[in-house]
């Protein structure tokens, strides 16, 4: 069951919203879209769904060309971030109406919907009608009725986006093990990083129309191409800092320098830029090879575990994301420390070089 | 700006109150210093929309009383009451310049024009609106209104409270970030009383000096972020707190020792329990790590949360999370995992033991 979009994109009006685009999403696990609001994440899954037909370019299913076939005629779920059910029939019913329409005989219909219901811990809501569950349970029966017509590609749309902090968290959790168990193309929109990350398989980093990057998501978080795929992927942002090659060394400033090694040491001298993810930058010393930097302090927040800590520099702006509670007082100048192996390289106009800021991996 | 108490405040939607359960806010006593931040922090049905209503005065409580300062405000209108409300979605004038939105609630006032000039120039500058002000507000992103939505709650310099309703819900990310440390450096700036009502713990934990936990009508603890944190009350406190919540497992007490699954447990607060007591056991997945002679335990499951990874380990039938740091390995067979017994603590019917029910 392979999606493909090839060299598609979409102009409106003379407005380009989907740049041109070719794509192989992941038969299996979650394909997420991720990026901001008017990324162009429900665009890209209305052309997927063949909701909108694409100005150029060509979709492609299971070998198939389905550039143009309208949604009722391919097998397909969606899933919004409304909660859309019938009102009026009660859980069971609305699970089982795709299969209704299809025509499924009444004995396997009432196998699969209760099968469906266990999944999604709705077995014991069956007579129950919408309005008389939570806001989860009322997703997970969208869910269930996505799922139960064995759809070969299912678009998740920001399904959480509308619950509670908890239901998010515990749905996030069992979403991948309700699609784990046949070869199907999962689509899933989200805006934010931790939610891509822990749903795992593969994202696509979109930002303004553009696909960024593809990958498998663990890798797209740790080696992005480019200092924007980085910065889609990043919460809080990245850090993205000027510094100079000159020599063995690099350097933010005069104070704050550290060797260059392996393949960076072979670099020209000049300008490049470094990305650090927050919580590689601390108050506290993290060994023998971190890097100080004096930070003049702007906002400090404390979460009960952790504390995240904003301040200047020079003319940029630093997040610091650190373990156990710091309290610097706003104003202060402190001093921050970072690994530059933790430190992501790129050229000036942002793509990646190499590995780490030091040389080797990241 | 003012001191809020709420005195033996109850509420009922219905005519005639029975029970306890007829009671959509049961019973709170709660003093909000002036100037302090203030979260009030729990799931959608738990009481505290029909709470900023009785504040706010759109409700007036079945019983109890609402105090600014010394002045009893429980039978005031909320024009009276000089409080500004920030809501989910932005309330912004879309004809409007940006200026004339954040003049409205001065002029609505009857403000002075000079003072309106002056004030929305100061506001402006805080929010970063000031290269914005003559632009109508129809044209802005949804953070720029938010931002219009905050700069007008904070203009008038005659409010007791500012009071925000889940005002980062529809935000993206990577913008709440900005709009949450912009909060934070306004009330730094102004030191008006906000309180900030969410049912997004990371957003009550960073904005507020002291978080009220509601659930079921009931206020179950009230303190700061690190103390929800690391003496959570309730396990209803430890599960909601906190992502992935704290590790709530059934346990037993007999002569003082304490047993999960069979293997004797170190907890922070020994203390025997009074029969038919429920015992469980908590412990934060921060503190729980691999150990060679710990509870034996499949792992079921690893996700990649970027700064660590969250390890679903199941032990005799239950689930224990973990949190592995980026760079420690996370052992291929025979699992064993072990508490931190300072950060381990024993529950008795819900609540910490030795320290009672209640707030």
């Amino acid at each position: 069951m392979k999606l493909e979009l090839k060299n598609v994109s979409l102009t409106v009006g003379g407005e380009t919203h989907i740049y041109p685009t070719s794509l192989r999403l992941a038969d299996s696990g979650f394909n997420t879209l991720l990026g901001t609001t008017l990324s162009g994440k429900t665009t890209l899954m209305q052309l997927m769904a063949g909701l909108i037909k694409p100005t150029e370019g060509e979709i492609w299913f299971n070998d198939r060309d389905v550039t143009g076939v309208p949604v009722q005629k391919r097998n397909i779920s969606m899933v919004y971030q409304q909660f859309i059910n019938y009102p009026n029939l009660t859980v069971y019913e609305n699970i089982a109406s795709p299969l209704r329409v299809a025509r499924v005989t009444r004995s396997e219909i009432d196998t699969r919907v209760r099968q469906m219901a266990d999944l999604m811990k709705l077995g014991p809501m069956l007579q129950r009608k919408p309005a008389e569950l939570s806001g989860g349970q009322q997703q997970r029966t969208a869910i269930a009725r996505a799922l139960v017509k064995d759809a070969d590609l299912v678009l998740l749309d920001e399904p959480l986006a509308n619950l509670d902090f908890k239901l998010r968290e515990e749905l996030r959790d069992e979403l991948p093990r309700m699609f784990a168990d046949r070869h199907r193309t999962v689509v899933y929109a989200t805006t934010e990083p931790s939610e891509a990350l822990l749903l795992g398989g593969h994202t696509v980093a979109l930002h303004e129309g553009h696909i960024v990057e593809f990958g498998p998501t663990s890798h797209l978080y740790r080696n992005p191409a480019t200092l924007l795929a980085a910065k889609v992927f990043s919460e809080p942002p990245i850090n993205a800092i000027p510094v100079t090659k000159h020599g063995a060394r690099f350097a933010i400033d005069e104070a704050s320098t550290w060797d260059a090694h392996d393949d960076a040491a072979a670099l020209a001298d000049g300008p490049y830029v470094i990305g650090l993810r927050p919580h590689h930058v601390s108050p506290i010393a993290n060994g023998p090879s971190s890097v100080a930097i004096d930070g003049h302090v702007l906002i400090t927040e404390l979460s009960g575990s952790e504390s995240v800590v904003h301040f200047s520099r020079a003319e940029e702006t630093w997040i610091s994301q650190s373990h156990g509670i710091h309290a610097i007082e706003v104003g202060e100048t402190a001093k921050f420390y970072f690994d530059p192996s933790n430190a992501l390289l790129f050229s000036p106009s942002g793509e990646r070089i190499g590995g780490s800021a030091t040389g080797g991996d990241a | 700006m003012a001191r809020i108490t709420l005195d033996n405040l109850r509420h009922s939607y219905m005519r005639a109150p029975k029970s306890r359960d007829d009671y959509a806010l049961k019973q709170l006593d709660v003093a909000w210093e002036d100037g302090g931040a203030y979260a009030l922090l729990g799931p959608s049905g738990c009481g505290k929309t029909t709470l900023l209503n009785i504040i706010s005065g759109l409700l007036r409580p079945s019983e109890g009383r609402v105090w600014f300062d010394d002045d009893d405000v429980t039978d005031l209108p909320p024009d009276a009451r000089h409080i500004a409300q920030v809501f989910q979605f932005p309330v912004v004038y879309d004809t409007m310049t940006v200026f004339d939105n954040l003049a409205f609630p001065l002029r609505n006032r009857g403000v002075n024009e000079t003072v309106v000039k002056s004030r929305v120039q100061e506001i402006a500058e805080m929010t970063d609106l000031t290269a914005m002000l003559n632009q109508r507000a129809s044209g802005l992103t949804a953070d720029g209104k938010q931002k219009i939505s905050l700069g007008r709650g904070l203009v008038r310099e005659d409010v007791n409270v500012i009071m925000f309703d889940e005002p980062l819900t529809v935000i993206d990310p990577h913008l709440k970030w900005q709009l949450r440390s912009k909060l934070k450096e306004l009330h730094h700036r102004i030191q008006t009383t906000m309180i900030y009502v969410t049912h997004d713990q990371t957003e009550a934990l960073t904005f507020a000096d002291q978080v009220v936990v509601m659930h079921d009508g009931e206020v179950v603890q009230i303190g700061t972020p690190v103390e929800l944190f690391e003496r959570p009350k309730h396990t209803f406190v430890g599960h909601f707190i906190g992502s992935p919540g704290m590790n709530v497992l059934p346990a037993s007490v007999a002569n003082g020792a304490i047993h999960f699954a069979g293997i004797p447990v170190d907890v922070d607060n020994p203390v025997d329990l009074t029969a038919g007591q429920t015992a469980e056991i908590g412990v934060r997945p921060e503190f729980v790590r691999f150990s060679d002679d710990g509870i034996a335990v499949e792992i079921n499951k690893v996700s990649d949360a970027g700064r660590y990874r969250v390890v679903s380990a199941i032990a005799d039938g239950h689930r224990i999370n973990l949190l592995i740091g980026e760079d420690q390995d996370i052992p291929a067979a025979g699992a064993r995992v072990a508490f931190d017994a300072t950060q381990t603590r024993l529950y008795a019917d819900g609540w910490l033991a030795g320290e009672g029910a209640g707030q």
